[in-house]
């Protein structure tokens, strides 16, 4: 029929026009990069492959650490107010309790024993710069020893439950340190003044960040971050593939908390309309029968 | 005073004082339109359902929006988005209609341009709608700064700054636009008030008057034909609705609008709930820096073709630089469409494709329009940059070419 | 010929069903309008009452209304049903609109009374209305004792006994 040939082109036209200003223009904008590579393989500094003694860890732990970090899961508090750590250090050092859970065995390792470079800042930490990063490289210590001291790590993180209690410690864990998360009530733990000199530049509110990146790019950026955005100051943080997924899904509670309600309704509303439109058309066919 | 006899019934009670009877024959059961239309006939009655749903919907989010730079970010993302019950559903069916109405506008336009519909009588028609596009333009565009994001500071920035190239008068008009050196709080609350009040109102003025203006020179159809609507509604009266080229808004007309508005809905709905980032740019989930361009800045697609013609030109011709030639070129464009009645030279009033040299014109500039869209979208380097010149162009001497065309047209056919 | 019943009833069936979206709209319309949840998750506010000094009005502040706050001295007779006994001492914790229109009464400590400027209503010191178009005595918000320190908006046990007793 006629009309069906003028809906053909109307619909072939704003199609080429959408394919052009939508997944084309976007595709050529934002360029795909590499997977999110969750082994972290590019660290290989430490055999991972041998097996690490909590006991021995515990005592390597607390004759190197916990001078700057809290273990608070462990017994070991904070030892000063956020505010004097951050003058100290330049930011909040993190407080371990959760970190054998969250962060990839390869990648603890590995940044025990070399943290700017499993971070991915050595753009950051050049010699010429004049800085330099608030804790000491471990390279000294030999490969089962550091193994030791991620084993123990592990084994003080407590048994987590999977839901939102979770994913909003993780992110606290992870994220807190730097970033501010006004929708959540969450203020980074650094104070402003000690972030901006320690970074170059406050790190943003996530509050939005899952509406404004998406999903699909915080994957990889959470993973490391200089793939999509070279030369910035914050770290690789050596997520886990899991531990990321509680970190994206608090910021989609946090950022997007009606999605459920939104294609809940979305899907009555269609129905609905559809109903609709039937009726509206049955109606038509009815009346225009006495005039065609 | 009238002498008033007691009424028999309500209506006739109301018919008395207030005339209902002649006014619903006027406006509804009397009122002729073509029968031989097809279903993009029915674009107008879904423009006006868009506008109805956007000032609904922008009813809701006014109890709830706060336009100051502080508050005006977070009123949207937070408590609008995510306190208020439904708050996200105006917002997303304020942002998705803003979009959709003007595609709605477009194929409305241009199906006016294909049957003909804006000459021999009908110039007022088109006048009053191409003003129409040109208030809903003003419309979208102060309201995309509401939401105080990237986009909407940047977009906000460019457009302003383009009055500066007016001379003379140029930098002292932009100052005076934004209230202040830079889009700041003043550029915002005098935006909200353009948005929320007198474009509104002037919108529902202009849209009036398209109603008014359609009334004499009655609604166009399908092959152009002008009738005797005495003769026919005449016949549609006494009962020949088959054999009447006639039939009347309600309930006729107005029954194919409800089923093409029914689909339609669907579409809509659709992309208000599932699909709506071509409408709520991610960029603008950025709260507004004033000291951070975003890497990729680009208008809301409606806007693509016009900001490619903009930045089409970028170098000098003839000693006049790229920039002032661009802005020559992004007036003509934005004022061109107004004058199309006086431009097309034949009479001829028939459907494109029964125009011989019309019907090329016409899809050359589809296709124009088309390609100034997608490059608009694309980063302006390299190819990209000469697609941007050529189409810019083409765009240029076509209208500057049709009065040749149809004048050579009109010859061809003999006149009619 | 056409079926005038049937298209009739598709006609009504369509009205229907687009009656059946409207009503749908005004009802979500209408739950735009509700307060927010930060609105209606109940609003405290804290009171210590220790250092404050008998027959001197204190007014502190519960979802955005006044509330009297009042020690009574040695010789002032507590209402009963109408204070609360913190410590030693009695006092008058109510809200501090008169019940006729909603002005807030002037408290006169040397008539330990209160006086409502608008149409001239009073008030004892326990809020009980005495004088004027005041159909009722002083309102008494939910409140909560924690030793010295006094929650508003959160049911304790003193008030519940005094709302029976009302």
């Amino acid at each position: 029929m006629k009309e069906f040939k003028i809906l053909a082109v109307i619909v072939a036209l704003v199609g080429i026009t959408y394919y052009g200003i939508e997944p084309y223009a976007h595709h050529i904008m934002h360029p795909e990069v590499a997977p999110a590579d969750f082994t972290f393989k590019t660290l290989k500094n430490v055999d991972t492959s041998l097996a690490g003694n909590a006991e021995n860890g515990k005592v390597l732990v607390e004759a190197n650490c916990i001078a700057c970090h809290a273990i608070d899961k462990a017994g070991h508090p904070a030892i000063m107010p956020n505010a004097d750590a951050a003058a100290s250090y330049g930011v909040v050092p993190p407080d371990l309790s959760s970190s054998g859970r969250i962060y990839d065995k390869n990648y603890l390792a590995n940044f025990i024993f070399d943290p700017v470079t499993a971070m991915h800042l050595e753009g950051k930490y050049t010699p010429e710069s004049g800085k330099a990063f608030p804790m000491p490289a471990y390279n000294w210590m030999s490969p089962q020893e550091i193994m030791d001291i991620v084993a123990y790590l592990q084994s003080v993180t407590p048994k987590v439950t999977e839901g939102k209690e979770t994913n909003k410690a993780t992110f606290e864990a992870a994220c807190g340190r730097c970033h501010d998360m006004k929708y959540a009530g969450i203020q980074a733990t650094t104070p402003k003044d000690n972030l901006k000199t320690y970074m170059g530049a406050t790190p943003p509110d996530l509050s939005q960040y899952i509406k404004s990146r998406g999903e699909h790019y915080l994957h990889s950026f959470i993973n490391d971050p200089q793939v999509l955005l070279h030369g910035t100051s914050m770290p690789r943080v050596g997520l886990t593939e899991k531990a990321q997924e509680e970190v994206i899904a608090y910021m989609e509670e946090i950022g997007d908390s009606k999605k459920a309600e939104r294609e809940s309704l979305g899907l009555w509303v269609m129905l609905y309309t559809f109903v609709f439109a039937i009726l509206a058309y049955l109606w038509k066919r009815k009346i225009w029968s006495e005039v065609h | 005073m009238a002498e008033f006899k007691k009424a028999d019934s309500m209506l006739e009670w109301f018919d008395q004082r207030l005339g209902v009877i002649k006014f619903s024959k006027v406006m509804m059961s009397e009122y002729w339109i073509p029968k031989e239309i097809n279903f993009l006939w029915a674009m107008g009655m879904i423009l006006a359902v868009m506008f109805k749903l956007l000032v609904i919907s922008g009813i809701f989010l006014l109890m709830y929006y706060k336009p100051d730079v502080n508050m005006a970010f977070d009123s949207v993302n937070y408590t609008i988005m995510q306190e208020v019950a439904y708050g996200w559903l105006f917002r997303h069916i304020h942002a998705v209609g803003a979009s959709v109405v003007f595609l709605v506008i477009y194929i409305h336009m241009f199906t006016g341009i294909y049957y003909g519909s804006y000459k021999k009588g009908r110039e007022m028609i088109w006048v009053s709608g191409m003003l129409l596009f040109v208030l809903f333009s003003a419309e979208g565009f102060s309201g995309y700064m509401l939401p105080w994001g990237q986009m909407s500071y940047w977009a906000a920035y460019v457009i302003t700054e383009i009055f500066g190239g007016i001379p003379v008068i140029g930098d002292e008009l932009v100052v005076w636009i934004r209230g202040n050196f830079y889009v700041s709080d003043s550029t915002l609350t005098r935006f909200f008030m353009l948005h929320v009040l007198l474009i509104p109102l002037a919108i529902i003025g202009a849209i009036v008057f398209h109603f008014y203006a359609l009334r004499f020179p009655h609604v166009n159809n399908e092959s152009g034909e002008f009738f005797d609507y005495e003769e026919e509604s005449e016949k549609y009266l006494a009962g020949k609705k088959k054999e009447a080229k006639v039939i009347p808004f309600w309930p006729v007309f107005l029954s194919k609008d409800f089923f093409v508005l029914g689909f339609f809905m669907l579409f809509f709905f659709y992309l208000v709930f599932f699909h709506y980032n071509f409408a709520m740019d991610p960029v603008n989930f950025d709260k507004a820096d004033g000291l951070k361009t975003p890497a990729h800045i680009y208008p809301e697609w409606y806007f693509l073709w016009s900001y490619e013609v903009l930045r089409g030109f970028f170098f000098e011709i003839a000693g006049v630089s790229g920039k002032d030639l661009g802005l020559m070129a992004f007036g003509f464009a934005n004022a061109i469409f107004l004058v199309l009645p006086w431009l097309d030279r034949s009479p001829m009033v028939k459907p494109a494709n029964q125009r011989p040299y019309f019907k090329y014109w016409f899809w050359f500039l589809m296709v124009d329009l088309i390609v100034l869209t997608v490059y608009g979208k694309l980063p302006p380097t390299g190819a990209n940059a000469w697609v941007g010149f050529a189409s810019s162009m083409t765009f240029l001497v076509l209208f500057i070419a049709l009065p040749f065309i149809t004048k050579a047209e009109a010859k061809k056919v003999g006149g009619k | 010929m056409m079926d005038e019943s049937r298209r009739g009833f598709i006609g009504k069936a369509f009205g229907a069903v687009a009656a059946v979206g409207g009503i749908a709209s005004l009802i979500a319309m209408k739950k735009t309008w509700d307060p927010l949840p930060s609105v209606m998750s109940a609003g405290f506010t804290t009171v210590d009452v220790s250092g404050l000094e008998a027959n001197k009005l204190e007014i502190a502040v519960w979802r955005g209304k006044p509330v009297f706050i009042l020690k009574y001295t040695e010789d002032m007779k507590p209402t009963d049903g109408r204070n609360v006994k913190i410590g030693d001492h009695y006092f008058s914790v109510m809200i501090g609109l008169c019940t006729h229109l909603g002005c807030i009464p002037a408290y006169r400590n040397d008539q330990k009374d209160f006086k409502c400027a608008c149409h001239g209503g009073e008030f004892t010191d326990a809020g009980v209305q005495k004088f004027g178009p005041p159909p009722r005595p002083l309102d008494i918000p939910p409140f909560k004792l924690d030793g010295v320190t006094l929650v508003l908006g959160e049911e304790g046990p003193e008030y519940k006994a005094m709302m029976a007793k009302a």
